[in-house]
């Protein structure tokens, strides 16, 4: 493996021709195209400006950069204005300074001073001008030159906007439109009657914005003004400012945190290869979860008998009864009583033991959790093994990408991507299957509907529509649970047609013939019955796809949350290699990973079957390398997965459980069942940041921290890893979990002693290949991609461009059959539901739930339903309906909208009032193991009022 | 019959109007129309581009760029369309020329964008006209397709191979518009926002291919020139700039309207066509060339109506909109009536002009409704200077130095009103109109 430069390196592209200039009579050099005002700027010249951000394409209105080139007819603005050979630039003449302290003048005697932001943040930058050019007392005008009075908008639940600061410097235009592609915000009226509008000019609120932020981010003045997320406000500058990473998804944005010492203050973006200083809603508004008065500050220890569930929302088994968005801390906590740590870790230990000593090391079992940093899974993971003595230890990945990890370790020996996401920007078609990428990883959705505006085709396939369609060349519907027909079917056409990559299927891969064989029968009209489009579609989309110079391939939960996950995946993965898109930039296959550090969590081996960096658990080699590093005799038989350690809990096989900040009783298929299984169990340890529904069925629940109060790394869907900071203390006697883990080991005889989590990274970095070389100290600020064999580099953004990590070097074709979902509608179910996120909530809403802002934007429960079934049933929009599967029932609010399949409702499983793992089947997919959260049958009732 | 004094017109652009018909296609081959176009077809675009430069057809929008140099901007070999865009959006105050070519001689300006589209290798043109324009739209609609009925527009027009078509677009109302960038951006069907130059439109104009703009008195001189031959077109006007045109009087005269003459002219017998001042009044002050340009005095209005020559008494020839004011025209509420307009019209894009033309307004009625303090005149320059002057390039288009020409001119040629009006807390001309009314 040969590596490739990383994204935006700028060693293959031809030199740039440099230029010589001077500015204020110094001289520099630059590239060509460099605009004036940045060259300054690294001159340490600041060039006064208000409308320029060198993250966006200039648009040179507020003029106050404009400088005197020598020579130049008129004063050219910097910002705009490229750096020629020879020019000579004078940026601070007389004439400038008292033009522009006019310039201040003018747009001062509007603006109210001091405004939003200066009074908020202390930086709105209009009146820092006021104050360099001494004209924030404006005596010689009168208000009320640039015309009627503009008035305030209140109706953003995250960003205050006031017409009346807006200097229409198209900052926030820019943001909207350029840097996030969500093309709300643009200019409304003429003149001095000008004024930034949302959407036809609706309030904020009312508009279609997602509350990203963006805008109120690059807003110099009060005009577009985040509201405050923590509970406190001082001026920027007088705070700390901590880089670090957001906790929510895959993506692993850069972040900074901004802290007083005792709170966090506020959030923004940071410049990365990841995010470019782009966030979600999430990301800005959503971390205040960590500052919310219910985090749990000391240890508990249950005092209360029988064991399960305690609250009466969690022990019915309607979930009709549910009110209230979080657990009734009220309800619960009578139920246990604070105890010191000393005492809590004893219990753990001491009980752990004993069911060990009675019941062997498979009695026992651990849910780590993907929100956890690399170093807590590696100690989790260990603890299980080494201490426990099983390999009953998996996480939430079972839920989210088993099978198409299980794909990719049979088709090309690695799980994980092959290129980054930002490389979407080198293909010249995306194929985006299965993917709600706009609302469950929207910083990376920013990325595709850029390239889609620069030139790149977009495949968009999902039965719901998802908002990356308005982007796409193609938007293809198919039936819910028909993917493997609808994939066939262009491998067909791609067959058929002589678009397969004949030299490479050659060279690098084997099974072609086999793969041949299985689609001959799928022709585009075979599939077309089942997949409910027409033929002339499928030939489309494959011939896009199969012409492309550069094809990349993102998938998400809709490809693998099925009983045919993994056969799911097999087809985009000979799709891929048939068509010889993979090893070159803009090519590829990219499983979008839902957690901040689902890749770093199974990286360190927090999966059954394999120790960190996917050395199998069976191989009594690599087994006994681990024995070595760990001085243990460790399980030689694979563990249980997470279904199948519900599974054993409840027929009494596992007896002891270990769960860190994972909520299975929100997050796994069939809640019912779950509920049973929790309750059957010995002993549960819930070590988490809030009381949530699992730590009802717990034994002794341990305060734990949230990503904001510890030091750790996590690695994003790009195998970049990047150290997240601790920006303020973990609350009351919360303890980091890697600090818990210790403990725990080593009061069970198993001492674990680390200084810091670097040091616990380093010992992982020791046993993974693939994280060799890397440490905390050099991962920096913007983390490192593995593998990275030199670390003085970014590590690599392409791989298998030579051959494939397999034992023969090639990648395998693996034909799979179309199957039908586990649970087929019938009489008696005769729809489908599907499963999935919001925007503005995460997982089972523990966090996001506790969010202001956040619970504001999408405060209650709902199931989507189409207007075709709506009408057929008698349901309207905001109706109460009666949701039923065979496994469950709940009760929830209708929410009519034509982005679901007809036939089909969409419920997100946040919202613990109308849970949606209540119905959904625990059917599994054979080899990932992944149940099938989005494909169950299911009736839908109007509840009669009184009724 | 000419009065002595007077200067006689000489109808070249609008031979033939209101005499007789020239504005069908019949009528207009009376009048030798579209002989220039089959000559062009005859020749290389190259030889066509040099011919217009040598008769110095100067841009009649206002500025008087050379057409000719225009046309050769366009790079050669981009692989890109070019197009021809027509300025048609005759918004600026005072001028009313374009429209009498448009409404009466329609295909002497369709003549003129085929010359045009064939000298720079353009098979689309665009012809953008003035929204309030209704007249115009039609007569031009009707003569495009009188046109294409005769294969003068279309593919392989009269048989030479050359393939072009013509476009009317409606303006909305909108002055900036008639900035060439903001009409480009308008067309493209964007808010009508002018755009930083370079590039210039020649090299990345409509839809970031090159695009040449030329005003549409400018295209149906190019059409004669084709049609008698630079040099036939260089023996009439002046060296600096030969030719025609039609000249707009409006305001304080007896007989307002239009008037074509050499532009040899001067701007004493132009005001003398129309009949001279109403009322037997004496004459206050001229705008020569339409509303941005700088004010004339009555005593220096004795200058030859071509470019160089307004240039030399320091003001601008520009679209030749002749707008006189008597004695009694309060020349402060005369700046309010521009200001009024300018603040109106700016798009609000750059900060200067949104915010300035604002204030310049502000202040000018403040003065005006004797409400001025002192250092209000004062701070009224110190407003124009930062926000434009002639060819400043303080915004990204003209917009804001069209304003400021006139209040740099009013305030300084009138000064003293400006000072009466903050002195006495009122408009001196008001106060006399109140009391002879009473």
């Amino acid at each position: 493996m040969t590596p490739v430069s990383a994204p935006d390196a700028p060693a293959a592209k031809p030199a740039t021709r440099m230029v010589t200039l001077a500015v204020d009579g110094r001289s520099i050099t630059v590239p060509e195209g460099t605009s004036v005002w940045e060259a300054a700027r690294r001159l340490g010249i600041d060039i006064p400006v208000l409308c320029h951000d060198p993250r966006m394409k200039p648009v040179g209105v507020c003029r106050l950069c404009v400088v005197d080139a020598k020579g130049q007819r008129v004063n050219p603005a910097s910002c705009v204005r490229g750096c020629e050979e020879g020019m000579e630039v004078r940026t601070d003449t007389p004439d400038l300074e008292r033009r522009r302290k006019v310039l201040v003048e003018l747009l001062l005697a509007d603006h109210p001073s001091p405004c939003e932001r200066q009074r908020a943040t202390g930086d709105c930058d209009l009146e820092a001008l006021g104050a360099r050019y001494g004209v924030l007392e404006r005596q010689r005008w009168h208000r009320g030159g640039g015309g009627p009075a503009k008035p305030a908008d209140p109706s953003s639940k995250v960003i205050s906007v006031d017409h009346a600061s807006c200097i229409l410097c198209d900052r926030c235009i820019r943001g909207c439109d350029d840097l996030q592609s969500n093309e709300v915000i643009g200019r409304n009226g003429k003149g001095f009657l000008a004024r930034i509008g949302f959407d036809d000019d609706r309030p904020m609120g009312d508009s279609t914005c997602v509350s990203c932020g963006e805008c109120a981010a690059v807003c110099p003045t009060g005009a577009l003004v985040s509201r405050p997320v923590g509970a406190t406000e001082a001026p920027r500058a007088s705070l700390k400012a901590v880089k670090s990473v957001c906790p929510y998804c895959g993506v692993g944005c850069a972040i900074t945190y901004f802290t007083d010492g005792r709170t966090v203050v506020s959030a923004e973006g940071r410049e990365s290869p990841v995010n470019h200083g782009r966030l979600c809603v999430k990301g800005r508004y959503g971390f205040d979860y960590s500052l919310h008065p219910q985090r749990l500050r000391r240890p508990l220890i249950r005092i209360s008998r029988p064991r399960g569930a305690l609250s009466g929302e969690v022990k019915d088994s309607s979930a009709g009864t549910r009110r209230r968005k979080v657990v009734d801390y009220a309800e619960i906590l009578p139920h246990f009583r604070e105890a010191s740590w000393e005492e809590a870790l004893d219990l753990v230990a001491k009980r752990f033991g004993e069911i060990r000593a009675a019941s062997g090391p498979g009695s026992l079992a651990g849910f780590g959790s993907a929100k956890c940093s690399n170093e807590e899974a590696y100690l989790f993971q260990k603890l299980v093994r080494a201490v426990f003595g099983t390999n009953n230890v998996d996480h939430c990945t079972r839920l989210c990408h088993a099978s198409s990890v299980a794909a990719l370790l049979e088709g090309i020996g690695s799980g994980a991507v092959s290129n980054v996401f930002a490389d979407v920007k080198h293909a010249d078609v995306a194929m985006l299957i299965g993917t709600n990428t706009t609302e469950n990883h929207p910083v990376a959705a920013t990325f595709f509907k850029e390239a889609a505006k620069n030139g790149t085709k977009l495949i968009v396939i999902d039965p719901r529509r998802p908002h990356t369609a308005d982007f796409a060349t193609h938007y293809v519907r198919f039936r819910p649970g028909t993917d493997v027909a609808f994939l066939n079917a262009m491998l067909h056409v791609i067959v058929a047609e002589g678009m397969v990559d004949e030299a490479f299927v050659a060279a690098r891969t084997t099974g072609f013939e086999a793969l041949k064989a299985t689609v001959a029968k799928y022709t585009p009209e075979f599939a077309a019955e089942i997949c409910g489009v027409t033929a002339e579609e499928i030939r489309a989309v494959a011939r896009t796809y199969g012409s492309a110079k550069a094809a990349i391939m993102f998938w998400g939960m809709g490809i693998s949350q099925h009983t045919t996950g993994t056969d799911n995946a097999r087809c985009l993965i000979a799709l891929c290699l048939a068509t010889g898109n993979i090893g070159r930039p803009g090519t590829g296959l990219h499983p979008l990973r839902g957690q901040n550090n689902v890749q770093g969590a199974s990286d360190a081996g927090l999966i059954p079957m394999v120790f960190p960096d996917y050395q199998p658990v069976e191989d009594a080699g690599i087994r006994a390398r681990f024995e070595k590093a760990w001085g243990r005799t460790l399980d030689p038989k694979r563990g249980l997965t997470v279904v199948e350690i519900m599974k054993a809990a409840l027929e009494g096989r596992v007896k002891g459980m270990y769960m860190m900040g994972e909520n299975p009783f929100m997050s796994d298929p069939n809640q019912n069942k779950v509920r049973r299984a929790l309750s059957s169990l010995d002993f549960l340890v819930v070590q988490d940041i809030f009381l949530t529904e699992t730590a009802e069925f717990a034994d002794v629940i341990l305060p734990a921290s949230t990503a904001l109060e510890k030091d750790g790394t996590y690695t994003n869907s790009d195998r970049r890893v990047q150290v997240g900071r601790k920006v303020v203390e973990p609350p009351g006697e919360a303890r980091e979990d890697w600090r818990i883990l210790c403990d725990v080991a080593t009061r069970m005889g198993y001492p674990m002693r680390y200084g810091s989590a670097a040091e616990v990274f380093d010992e992982l970095a020791s046993l993974s290949p693939a994280l060799r070389g890397l440490s905390h100290a050099n991962l920096g600020d913007a983390g490192k991609l593995w593998p990275c064999p030199d670390p003085e580099t970014d590590g690599i953004n392409v791989l298998f461009d030579a051959d494939f990590p397999t034992p023969d070097g090639r990648g395998r074709f693996v034909p799979a059959e179309w199957m039908p979902a586990a649970e087929l509608p019938d009489g008696e179910y005769p729809m489908v539901l599907n499963t999935g996120r919001v925007l503005e909530h995460w997982h089972t809403g523990s966090m996001t739930r506790r969010s202001k802002a956040l619970d504001a934007l999408e405060p209650a429960a709902f199931a989507e339903i189409h207007p075709e079934d709506a009408a057929r049933l008698g349901i309207a929009d905001g109706d109460a309906i009666r949701v039923t599967t065979r496994r469950g029932t709940i009760a929830t609010t209708a929410r009519v909208g034509d982005r679901t399949h007809p036939g089909s409702l969409f419920i997100p499983f946040h919202f613990r009032e109308a849970p949606a793992n209540c119905l959904t089947n625990d059917a599994l997919d054979p080899f990932g193991k992944i149940p099938e959260f989005k494909f169950c049958a299911v009736r839908v009732e109007r509840i009669v009022p009184g009724s | 019959m000419t009065a002595p004094g007077l200067a006689t017109e000489k109808r070249v652009l609008l031979e033939g109007v209101g005499v007789r018909d020239v504005k069908s296609l019949a009528g207009y081959r009376s009048r030798r129309g579209y002989e220039g176009l089959k000559r062009a077809l005859a020749m290389t675009p190259e030889a066509i581009t040099a011919e217009v430069q040598r008769s110095n057809v100067r841009g009649r929008g206002g500025a008087g760029f050379p057409a000719g140099r225009k046309w050769g901007f366009v790079p050669k070999g981009t692989g890109k369309p070019v197009y021809l865009a027509c300025n048609a959006d005759e918004s600026e105050p005072g001028t009313f020329k374009d429209r009498q070519i448009m409404e009466m001689v329609p295909h002497l300006l369709i003549e003129g964008c085929l010359v045009a589209c064939r000298a720079i290798g353009a098979k689309v043109g665009y012809i953008y006209v003035r929204g309030e324009y209704p007249l115009s739209i039609r007569a031009l609609e009707e003569a495009l397709d009188e046109a294409r009925a005769a294969n003068l527009l279309g593919k392989d027009i009269l048989g030479s191979g050359f393939d072009c078509d013509l476009w009317v677009h409606n303006g909305a109302g909108a002055y900036i518009c008639g900035e060439e960038t903001g009409l480009l951006s308008s067309l493209e069907g964007g808010r009508g926002y002018p755009r930083i130059k370079p590039p210039f439109p020649a090299v990345a104009g409509l839809w970031g291919c090159p695009t040449i703009i030329n005003n549409v008195e400018t295209l149906a001189a190019a059409a004669i020139v084709m049609r008698d031959g630079a040099d036939e077109y260089l023996k009439t006007g002046t060296p600096d700039t030969p030719g025609t045109r039609i000249y707009g009087v409006s305001g304080h005269v007896e007989r307002p309207g239009w008037f074509e003459f050499e532009t040899s002219v001067t701007l004493r017998q132009v005001i003398d066509a129309a009949g001279g001042v109403w009322k037997g009044r004496r004459l206050k002050a001229v705008i020569p060339g339409g509303s941005s340009v700088p004010v004339l005095r009555a005593d220096e209005i004795d200058v030859a109506c071509d470019f160089g020559s307004m240039q030399k008494a320091g003001t601008f020839m520009g679209s030749a909109g002749v707008i006189v004011m008597d004695e009694t025209t309060c020349m402060v509420d005369a700046l309010l009536n521009l200001m009024e307009f300018y603040h109106h019209e700016s798009c609000g894009q750059c900060t200067p002009c949104r915010e300035g033309t604002g204030w310049l307004e502000k202040l000018v009625r403040r003065i005006e409704s004797g409400e001025g303090r002192p250092g209000d005149v004062a701070l009224l320059a110190s407003v124009a200077e930062t926000i434009g002057g002639a060819g400043a390039g303080k915004t990204i288009c003209f917009l804001a130095d069209s304003a400021v020409m006139p209040t740099r001119s009013f305030t300084l040629k009138f000064r003293e009103e400006f000072e009466a009006h903050v002195r006495e807390k009122r408009c001196p001309f008001r106060k006399a109109t109140a009391h002879a009314q009473a």
